[in-house]
């Protein structure tokens, strides 16, 4: 049983690390909810800025994913 | 998590326990990344090589045939279409022409029939006026004939009322009385 | 964990990570440099597609293309489009290499997605050197191109001076940063995905074990795995989008350096 409270410590690291990736769901759903409005308005401009949506979901996306990594580091790596 | 199983027997790596499970996470495994790096680059420079060599130029080419092939195509088609509009105006044309020169025939034919008419009108002017001359000569004839036909029948009647009243008649003096009586 | 869930001698399998380990394709012997692993093979089956596609595909240079040709032509419009319209005209000479890029992540993503298969995008060494000779590539072209001028990339001009100084800071560090989100966000991705189906995997064969939570568990985690594949599927092409569509904009840093 030693090392126990470690790896409580580990498993509890990696569960606050995933909450992280909430934000970036929030993020993904802020930038693409906030095209779509802006397209409605003006569907004419939309078909241009698809690839700029694609950014800012992918920057928004990282970080979310980064938070996973330091989950999965803490869950199977230290 | 399980970093005390580094020295299990039977494993050839560091990052693989006895069991063959994976020890942490494989992607941070420094045994396997030369052999990841190197088989990807040989996976790239082939691939580059083949899209630079092979695919795009060819992919390139067909979209450019077939761009020409459509350009061509709607000039033709262009073309066609110019051509089928002059069709239609010369049909046009002759269309009019033939409408122009059915209209003019109408007119000379109309114009014929009219002064023939006009002709044939004045003839039967004409012959009605003789005609009627005629008969009015005839009328006076008969008149001037009637009436001597009357003086001869009233002196006769004369006479003969005179006769049957049992005198002498004398022609003299009844012609003068018929005469008179006749003009009165 | 789960695998404490003993009854009739089986035994509950929960390994997520297992499906990453690169193994020698013949034999047991250690990997080395030049061996011939499983990373190997679905990266040869990766090119064997890619040849399929674009070069056994458009074999018939058909002016009406059948279903195979228009796909090719599809993907190449799509990048060549991508390149023209975010890094600009003067990009169109790399174009080869960026459709490289996309083509390999994209089979490298949908084939892994082939039960059993191995992702190669999944491992960081992978991605880390796909991103850095994107990095290297960038920054020797800026350099080249416009010599110190380049550096002007970071001295934003529309600041107020006294912002500039710690502008270029951030500026500096973000630059920086990019190879690594750039290799993480894909490795990530495809990592997270896989690892999430391998746990509902673990889960599904629970009925098997204890016929009382497992008539419920089962078919959920089956439905589970099924909307995580599709969403798998629509990551894996995204991801190649992202991947290649951020290669465009920091080669358009590099040619137009000017804020």
């Amino acid at each position: 049983m030693e090392g126990d409270i470690a790896q409580m410590g580990q498993f509890i690291g990696a569960g606050l690390a995933s909450v992280g990736m909430g934000g970036a769901a929030v993020g993904v759903g802020n930038v693409v909810g906030n095209f779509l409005s802006g397209a409605l308005r003006n569907p004419s401009a939309a078909a241009g800025q698809t690839a700029t949506m694609f950014i800012g979901i992918a920057f928004a996306e990282a970080l979310g994913i980064f938070s996973f990594l330091v989950a999965l580091l803490l869950m199977f790596a230290v | 998590m399980a970093t005390e199983t580094h020295d299990a027997a039977g494993s050839t790596s560091a990052c693989v326990d006895a069991g063959g499970g994976a020890i942490g996470m494989p992607q941070l495994c420094p045994d396997w990344m030369g052999n990841q790096i190197f088989w990807l680059v040989v996976t790239l420079v082939v691939i580059f090589f083949i899209l630079s060599r092979i695919a795009l130029p060819r992919i390139a080419a067909v979209l450019a045939e077939r761009q020409g092939t459509i350009t061509n195509d709607l000039a033709a088609a262009e073309d066609l279409k110019v051509k089928a509009q002059e069709a239609e105006e010369a049909y046009e044309k002759a269309l009019a022409d033939a409408r122009s020169k059915a209209n003019e025939i109408i007119a000379e034919a109309k114009a014929e029939i009219k002064a023939e008419q006009d002709e044939a009108a004045k003839k039967a002017d004409a012959q009605i006026a003789e005609k009627a001359a005629e008969s009015e000569k005839a009328i006076a004839e008969i008149r001037a004939s009637a009436l001597e036909n009357v003086e001869t029948v009233a002196k006769d009647t004369a006479k003969e009322l005179v006769a049957a009243m049992g005198q002498k008649a004398d022609t003299a003096a009844i012609d003068k009385a018929v005469a008179a009586r006749l003009k009165g | 964990m789960a695998t404490d869930a003993k009854e009739g001698g089986q035994e509950l399998v929960f390994h997520p990570m297992d499906q990453f380990i690169v193994k020698p394709l013949f034999g047991d012997g250690p990997v080395g440099l030049f061996t011939v692993t499983n990373v190997t093979f679905w990266m040869v089956l990766t090119v064997l597609a890619i040849v399929g596609l674009l070069v056994l595909g458009t074999s018939g240079r058909a002016t009406i293309p059948n279903r195979t040709q228009s796909v090719a032509e599809l993907a190449y419009g799509f990048i060549r489009k991508m390149v023209e319209d975010v890094a600009g005209k003067d990009a169109l000479p790399y174009f080869p290499y960026i459709m490289t890029l996309f083509m390999f992540i994209v089979f490298s993503n949908f084939l892994g997605l082939i039960p059993g298969a191995f992702t190669t995008t999944s491992h960081i060494a992978v991605t880390a050197v796909l991103a850095m000779l994107v990095f290297v590539a960038v920054t020797v072209i800026g350099f080249v191109k416009h010599g110190a001028g380049f550096l002007g990339l970071f001295w934003v001009g529309a600041a107020p001076l006294p912002l500039r100084p710690i502008l270029a800071v951030i500026e500096v560090i973000s630059y920086f940063v990019r190879p690594v989100s750039h290799s993480i966000r894909l490795a990530g991705n495809m990592m997270a995905g896989h690892a999430v189906i391998k746990v509902f995997a673990a889960f599904a064969p629970l009925v098997l074990i204890s016929t009382g939570i497992g008539l419920v568990v089962t078919p959920l985690s089956i439905l589970a795995i099924t909307a995580i594949y599709a969403l798998e599927m629509l990551v894996a092409f995204i991801q190649a989008y992202v991947f290649t569509i951020l290669t465009c904009v920091y080669l358009k840093d590099a040619l137009h350096p000017a804020h």
